[in-house]
């Protein structure tokens, strides 16, 4: 398969995750979102590791994957500390840093 | 034999990801995220990176996904909630609108590259060994950042999750002394000075009958 077709794959999956950071509330399915659009720029950085043929692209992918396990580590710790506080789990309220 | 598995890998991966937007449960949003990673995985594998569709099934599929379901079922998720009208309408024509100009400017843009089947494959490509290498030359000084952002993260994570104010207020420091009930009239030099607390015992209400007793020392 042509390189581009993988291309336009990790488009669309990005365009979803974004469409989703849009129009959801709740934080939990936002961070979902954004693993999306993560996985989306991985993909993205394998096809064109693959296409130069260097592995450089599956070094950053590795990268990225780390980046978004520390993501996730704290947004997950934000949404229990929120839980914990019975604050509501909507970003729309939850507007101000002020604790 | 490769065209068909990219065509359905690739319709997991994109059925998986507008599962994950349009399921109204967290929980089943998560699950549909697990089925788009490993569906991304066979993409990966299809691209000759085989240690990072190893590495994306075990850490991202496994672990990471472990961490979502438990949080979904500590907070316990409920019904998703949508944004205001007008994001719901724009979010996705926003999204549209990026698709079709992500895709003209990788498909248009008539590079050689993209539309060719990549460079020639050479032994060794993605295997462990030829990432692992480049890890500890070329890319030491990422690895090391990384690891010093994934220690960061943890020590928030623990931070921002614990409880934050210790104990509530007197009550519960009250229901946290030691309740040892022991016999009247008998106590520590702590109860005496009146630095602890103590519930004493209820009298026995049959001191006086010994004789009532079976037994007895």
């Amino acid at each position: 398969m042509a390189i581009g077709w993988y291309l336009s794959v990790s488009a669309i999956i990005f365009c979803i995750g974004s469409a989703g950071v849009l129009t959801h509330r709740n934080p939990l399915v936002i961070l979902l979102c954004l693993e999306l659009m993560l996985n989306a720029a991985n993909l993205a950085l394998v096809a064109f590791a693959r296409m130069w043929g260097h592995e450089d692209g599956q070094v950053f992918a590795l990268i990225v994957m780390v980046v978004a396990a520390c993501e996730v580590t704290v947004g997950l710790g934000l949404i229990v500390a929120i839980y914990r506080r019975q604050m509501p789990i909507d970003v729309d309220e939850l507007n101000e840093l002020q604790g | 034999m490769s065209a068909v598995l990219f065509f359905i890998a690739a319709i997991g991966a994109i059925a998986g990801a507008i599962g994950v937007v349009t399921l109204r449960n967290p929980f089943y949003s998560v699950l549909s995220l697990v089925a788009h990673l490993i569906c991304l995985a066979v993409l990966f594998l299809l691209l000759r990176a085989e240690f990072v569709a190893a590495a994306q099934v075990v850490v991202y599929a496994g672990a990471v996904m472990v961490l979502y379901v438990f949080v979904v079922a500590y907070v316990g998720g409920g019904e998703q909630m949508l944004g205001g009208a007008v994001l719901r309408v724009l979010g996705p024509l926003f999204a549209l609108a990026l698709t079709i100009e992500l895709c003209i400017a990788t498909l248009g843009s008539a590079l050689k590259g993209v539309s060719g089947k990549g460079a020639p494959y050479v032994a060794g490509f993605g295997t462990p060994a030829h990432i692992g290498s480049l890890f500890l030359t070329k890319y030491l000084f990422p690895f090391e950042v990384a690891s010093i952002l994934l220690l960061v993260a943890a020590v928030g994570a623990v931070v921002l999750a614990r409880r934050r104010r210790g104990l509530e207020g007197p009550d519960e420091q009250l229901a946290l002394q030691i309740r040892a009930p022991r016999p009247a009239w008998t106590g520590t030099m702590a109860e005496a000075a009146g630095t602890r607390i103590v519930e004493t015992a209820p009298e026995p209400e049959h001191v006086g009958d010994v004789s009532t007793r079976e037994g007895g020392w």
